[in-house]
Order: C-alpha cells, then sequence, then structure tokens
C-alpha cells in the first residue's frame, strides 16, 4: 500500500500562507500528514513552531492548540467522549507536536494515554531542539550539538551528556507494546504517509516519529533542510523503520551508508565537531553503534 | 424521593450521575479519592454510561476533560490541594475556552508542611482561575450544588467551569443523611446533556481552537470572562428557585441570618458555618444580636446581598480558613473591597482559624466573638486559634493559663 506520487491527493487541508521560517519543514510534512488522513479528521496541536504556524496556515479540519505537554490528555478526552456521544466512527484524532512536547515535558501523558490504549495518531516532528522559544537542548538533542543552553564555550562544548544518552521515542513507544511505531523523516513525504495511512487503520494509539532539521536552528541555509534531512537517513544517523504488531522492519533501506562528515558540515551547530578530527571520530563511532544496535534489533 | 445515608464525596459522585456526564477523568487525592472509586464503580456497574479516562495526573485529569468539553461532552472531575495545584495552569485554560467542567474539590490545605486536613487554601488560591467557586457546608449541600453546578456553567450566557468545594474529611468522610433527587427531577432542572450551542470540534463543521489572541483584543475577551462570572450571580438565583421549588430546600450566594442591627455578623464558607450556627444560637440565648452570613457563592461574589445585610451591623468578623501571607485571609478582602463604598460600613475584623483542619469548635467561634469586643488598638487580622507567645505569636487565642507556654 505505499503510497504514489500520482495518487497524492490534491485536495488541500491548509489554507494559504506560511508564518514558517524560510526553509522549515513542518508545514509541508503537516500538509501531508493531513492529505493521508483526509478530512474526517480532528487536530489537537501541542504548542510549538507549528501552533504558531498555524495561525495563518489554518487547517481546514477541527484543530485545537492546547498546551505545552497536555495533548495526549486532551484528545483521550475526545477519544472517551466521542465514544459516549456516538460519534467516534470513522473520525482520525491525531495529536502533532515537537520533540520538547513529547520527549520532555508531555512525556508522562504520552506516555499515559497509549498505556491506556487510546485510539489515535501522534505525530512528533522532531528537530532536535527548542526552536520555537530560539533553540535550547531537548531531551532529543544530539551529543556535541551547539543550542542556546549548550553553547560553546572555554569549558563545555555543545551538548556534553554522555554520547549514547538521547530519548530514543520510538524504542520508548515501542516499549509501551502499541500496535504502530514508526520513524519516517520529511525528506520521504510519500513515506510519511504511508506511515501516517498505516497508522489510522490501526485500532489504539500510533506514534510516528518525524525527522525534521531546522534550519534556523541548526545553522543551515534555508534550501539545505530537505539534502539534510536526506544525509541523516543516508548516514544512519535516523533509520526510517516501522514496528507494526511486533515485528520491526527496516521503511527505507540504507545499501551503503555515508560518512556523517557531510551532514554534520551543513549544519553550523556542529562546527566545533567538524573542525575537531578527534571529535568528528567519535561521532561516527556513535552514529555506527546506535545503528549496528538498532539493525541487530529488526525482525528476521 | 428517598434518604440516603451518604458521605460528601458519595455525594458528589451521585450528583455527576444524576447530572448524566458523559465523560469523567479523576486522579486520586486523599480526601477525595473516594469520588474517583464510586464513579468507576458506576460506570463498571453499568449505572453512568459516560466513559472514564483513568489517568496519570491531575494536570491530564483537566486536561481530558477539556477534550471531552471541546466536543460537547458534560465532563466532570474531582481534585485538592496538591492534584489542583497540578490542575491549575489547565483551570485557567478551561475557563479561557469557556469550557463549563464541574469539579468536586474536598479541600485540602497545601504542603509543605505534609498536612492531609482541610482549610480553603487550595480553592483560594485559584481565585482568579476564572472558575464559579461554590462552597458546601453539609454533605446534603455537595449533592445539591454539585447537580445545580452543571445547569449554572452550562448556561449559554455564562459557559465557564465551577467547582464545588467542600471541607476535606469533615464533609468528605462524614456520612449524613442525604435526601435524593429523583432522576426525572434532575433531568427537569439541567439542560440535556452533550447538547450545547458552544461551538465544538466536530469535521463536520471545522472550527480554530486556542489560536493567539493578540492585544489589541484581549482586553475585550477578559471583560467577556469576567462579565460571565458576574452574570453568574444572577444564573445561581434562578437555579437556587427553581430547585426550592422543584425540593423545597432553598439556598442563597449569600444567606443571612439575624443581620439587622446585629452587633456582631458571622461571615465565612464551608462546614465551620454549621459551626459558627451552634455558638450564635448559644449567644442569642444570652441576649445577645448575633449574625450569621454563610457564604455559598464566592464566585461570583455577592455583593449586594453582603451590602444589604450590613444594615444596623456593628461589627463583622470575616471568618477565613485560609491565609494570604502577609495580608489577611482571602475572604476578608473582598469584603472590605465591597463594604468600603456602602453607605452603611460596620467595623471588619477577620479571624484566620482552622487551618490545616485545626478544628473548629464552638469555643473557636466564641473566641472570635470575644475578640470584637476587646481593644486590640488598629489590628484587624487575629489568628485565634495559633499557639501563642510561646511560638512568637502575639495572643489572640483564649487566655494563656499563668505560667503555661500552651
Amino acid at each position: 500500500m505505499a503510497v504514489k506520487l500520482n495518487e497524492v491527493p490534491a485536495v488541500e487541508h491548509l489554507s494559504g500562507g506560511n508564518l514558517a521560517c524560510a526553509g522549515c519543514p513542518e508545514t509541508l510534512a503537516f500538509r501531508h500528514v493531513l492529505k493521508a488522513l483526509g478530512d474526517n479528521t480532528i487536530v489537537i496541536n501541542a504548542t510549538g513552531c507549528l501552533a504558531v504556524v498555524m495561525q495563518m496556515a489554518v487547517p481546514k479540519v477541527p484543530h485545537f492548540h492546547v498546551l505545552l505537554e497536555n495533548a495526549p490528555a486532551v484528545i483521550s478526552g475526545i477519544d472517551g467522549a466521542l465514544e459516549t456521544l456516538g460519534r467516534r466512527e470513522g473520525v482520525n484524532l491525531l495529536v502533532v507536536a515537537g520533540d520538547g512536547g513529547t520527549a520532555d515535558i508531555g512525556f508522562s501523558s504520552l506516555s499515559s494515554a497509549v498505556e491506556r490504549g487510546q485510539d489515535f495518531i501522534y505525530v512528533c516532528f522532531d528537530n532536535e531542539c527548542y526552536m520555537n522559544t530560539g533553540g535550547q537542548r531537548s531531551g532529543t538533542t544530539p551529543h556535541g550539538a551547539r543550542t542556546s543552553t549548550t553553547p560553546v564555550g572555554r569549558v563545555t562544548k555543545g551538548e556534553d551528556r554522555a554520547p549514547a544518552l538521547r530519548k530514543d521515542m520510538v524504542e520508548i513507544l515501542a516499549a509501551h507494546r502499541i500496535p504502530y511505531v514508526a520513524s519516517t523523516s520529511v525528506a520521504y513525504p510519500l513515506d510519511l504517509m504511508e506511515r501516517v495511512q498505516k497508522a489510522a487503520q490501526v485500532r489504539g494509539p500510533s506514534y510516528i516519529h518525524c525527522h525534521s532539521p531546522c534550519p534556523t536552528g541548526w545553522g543551515m541555509k534555508a534550501e539545505e533542510t530537505i539534502t539534510a534531512a536526506r544525509l541523516a537517513v543516508e548516514t544512519g544517523s535516523v533509520v526510517m523503520y516501522e514496528i507494526e504488531n511486533g515485528v520491526r522492519r527496516v521503511t527505507r533501506k540504507v545499501p551503503r551508508r555515508k560518512p556523517v562528515d557531510a551532514y554534520l558540515a551543513m549544519q553550523s551547530r556542529f562546527k566545533h565537531v567538524t573542525k575537531d578530527p578527534e571529535a568528528l571520530a567519535a561521532m561516527q563511532t556513535q552514529v555506527d553503534l546506535g545503528y549496528e544496535e538498532l539493525m541487530a534489533r529488526m525482525s528476521p | 424521593m428517598s434518604t440516603r445515608f451518604w458521605n460528601g464525596n458519595m455525594a458528589a459522585a451521585r450528583a455527576a450521575q444524576r447530572a448524566r456526564v458523559q465523560l469523567v477523568a479523576a486522579y486520586p487525592i486523599t480526601p477525595q479519592t473516594h469520588t474517583v472509586e464510586y464513579l468507576s464503580q458506576f460506570v463498571a456497574d453499568g449505572e453512568l454510561d459516560a466513559s472514564m479516562i483513568k489517568v496519570e495526573s491531575e494536570h491530564s485529569a483537566l486536561s481530558a476533560c477539556c477534550g471531552g468539553s471541546a466536543v460537547g461532552a458534560r465532563s466532570f472531575t474531582a481534585s485538592c490541594s496538591q492534584g489542583l495545584q497540578l490542575m491549575s495552569e489547565v483551570m485557567y485554560f478551561a475557563s479561557g475556552m469557556r469550557f463549563p467542567i464541574v469539579m468536586a474539590i474536598a479541600n485540602r490545605t497545601l504542603s509543605a508542611p505534609v498536612n492531609i486536613w482541610p482549610d480553603h487554601q487550595d480553592t483560594l488560591v485559584n481565585r482568579d482561575s476564572g472558575w464559579l467557586q461554590l462552597y458546601a457546608t453539609n454533605v446534603q449541600e455537595i449533592y445539591d450544588l454539585t447537580l445545580l453546578a452543571f445547569r449554572v456553567a452550562e448556561h449559554v450566557d455564562i459557559s465557564l467551569p465551577a467547582l464545588v468545594a467542600y471541607d476535606g474529611f469533615i464533609l468528605s468522610h462524614a456520612n449524613e443523611p442525604v435526601q435524593e433527587i429523583t432522576q426525572e427531577q434532575a433531568d427537569a432542572l439541567l439542560p440535556p446533556p452533550g447538547v450545547t450551542e458552544r461551538p465544538i470540534l466536530d469535521p463536520a463543521a471545522p472550527v480554530q481552537f486556542g489560536e493567539v489572541l493578540f492585544p489589541e483584543w484581549y482586553p475585550d475577551y477578559e471583560y467577556k470572562k469576567h462579565m460571565a462570572v458576574k452574570d453568574a450571580l444572577a444564573v445561581i438565583e434562578e437555579a437556587f428557585d427553581e430547585f426550592a421549588e422543584a425540593t423545597g430546600r432553598r439556598y442563597a450566594p449569600l444567606e443571612a441570618d439575624g443581620c439587622e442591627g446585629a452587633e456582631v455578623v458571622l461571615l465565612g464558607m464551608g462546614s465551620m458555618m454549621q459551626t459558627a450556627r451552634m455558638a450564635v444560637d448559644d449567644l442569642r440565648a444570652q441576649g445577645r444580636r448575633v449574625g450569621l452570613l454563610t457564604m455559598r457563592s464566592f464566585r461570583p461574589f455577592p455583593e449586594e446581598a453582603l451590602k444589604a445585610a450590613m444594615a444596623g451591623v456593628d461589627t463583622l468578623i470575616v471568618l477565613d480558613r485560609d491565609i494570604g501571607y502577609g495580608t489577611a485571609g482571602m475572604v476578608y478582602p473582598d469584603v472590605t473591597r465591597t463594604l468600603y463604598h456602602a453607605d452603611d460600613r460596620p467595623r471588619a475584623l477577620n479571624c484566620v482559624i482552622g487551618l490545616g483542619g485545626k478544628d473548629i469548635t464552638p469555643q473557636t467561634i466564641l473566641r472570635c466573638v470575644e475578640i470584637a469586643g476587646e481593644d486590640h488598638g488598629d489590628q484587624t487580622v487575629f489568628w485565634p486559634d495559633a499557639r501563642g507567645p510561646a511560638e512568637g505569636i502575639p495572643w489572640t487565642g483564649e487566655v494563656a493559663p499563668a505560667g503555661a507556654g500552651r
């Protein structure tokens, strides 16, 4: 049931206009998520860049910008209430949130909503930082990255927690044994749509983690967003895979992984890393380890 | 109509059931916990057709109620104390979204130090959350006010969340006879559940909720919310009138008893007003002219009724089971603000009593009345049941036995 380019619905669910930074992929990705789900959808938007952007690119479906940390709880109430009211059938319930709202402040709300088996789709657009407030580190910020709260100074150089430490939301959600979990990227909108369509067919909670490079926060040219997102996948920094009822499958295979150099070099947040051959080698080792470990977990 | 023997939490849960709530989301906290358990049992037994969202926190409890309300479902929760504080952010959000959620509160003070016993600190620090606040003095009132709270909250001109507060343990855990309302009576008093003129999230008629409101329009929105709280007073009075016709039980937002020309009037909220009634009866038996003002609605604040009750009153004592640190109790400022411009303005004193569940006995109340007759200079705020000089607190309590540090 792969989505084909000529089958992408022409209908638009967002009005015109876009308040996002130049080169931001989030509106683009959200647009494709809505194309995958169609009109019969209610969107709960956790505070973040997308909630701000939606002040102008207004969705043509019911859309509710809630607080930063409570979107999964709000959608739980909607799920339950529509059931009691007899209006639940055929309605897609969608949460969209950033990595801060997902991995950090909204973590308990999300974990508990999926643990209860609420029927909704959760899409996290992960730009690895709090970009709506100007770029502070989050639980998904990679090791070494410079952010406004992990600056490069004389003593510490960027995010300096141990290299392996980072909230892996895909695996965390998978550990909840929910029916559908997927990792995808804004560079592959057809894959994103396919993941969303699969998630919509699931009865119960589903989680989609969508890697979304941020040119503003990462220090890239606006036209480089998609190149960066693609390189993230091609270097194995991001692995596109799904876990459907426990069966793990890579959804976009990378036969020959590229070295991370080019991916990191295009982001000024890693400038101090790419200048330092030792740090760069350590980053490559970390990506290799993470990749191999994840591949070893795939279903036969 | 049958008489039940219920504790306060059961009364709140039964009222929610009579209101045919469609969504319940709550998290346990002493002394409110029974309410969640009872409602879970009603749902499990098929006595209540509601979705029960078993959330992981109070923040999520109220958030889930917001979700329910956003699609038009009658939504109910219960909490208190730390739980209410965790909810606090969502309380402002809920009133800003004009979601008519109803919440039962078994009042409990706030940590630290740890204390699970009642005072009104938890609800009063949320005074300006935009929620209507009703206070029950006994278990019957918990039942009646909770039911009526849905009617007031959902009124088309109001559309605000409402909480019904009752003292933890003293009312939440005490069994009292309760006159049950029949389902037919309840249905006649309330609008049908799940039917609303408010905009709701519906794919058939898409709306945008929770968007930015820029400074140009923000004051207008706030003014409307402010006026909705004020206007709720008339809606409450109308609800009380209709309720009295249906059940014979008559309430007022501010109930005055024997205030006209009184030397002392005691004003307060919650279960202590039952105790105050005993003390006042004693004083009247001694020929003292003492009045009683029971406040059932703190938000909206019954300004006119308060002014009207002050005719010929010499001293008004506001009993606050709460403290606005560094100033006075939290009911007192509203009372004095209201009376400042009144023609008939009594002397107004403030007694802070019963914090953290300290027993309020008739003696406590009598001591408050005594204080009004003593010369304390220009002091207006008193702590009659705090422990005195040994703790560095000036005596306003009963006279210490000679040589005792008490």
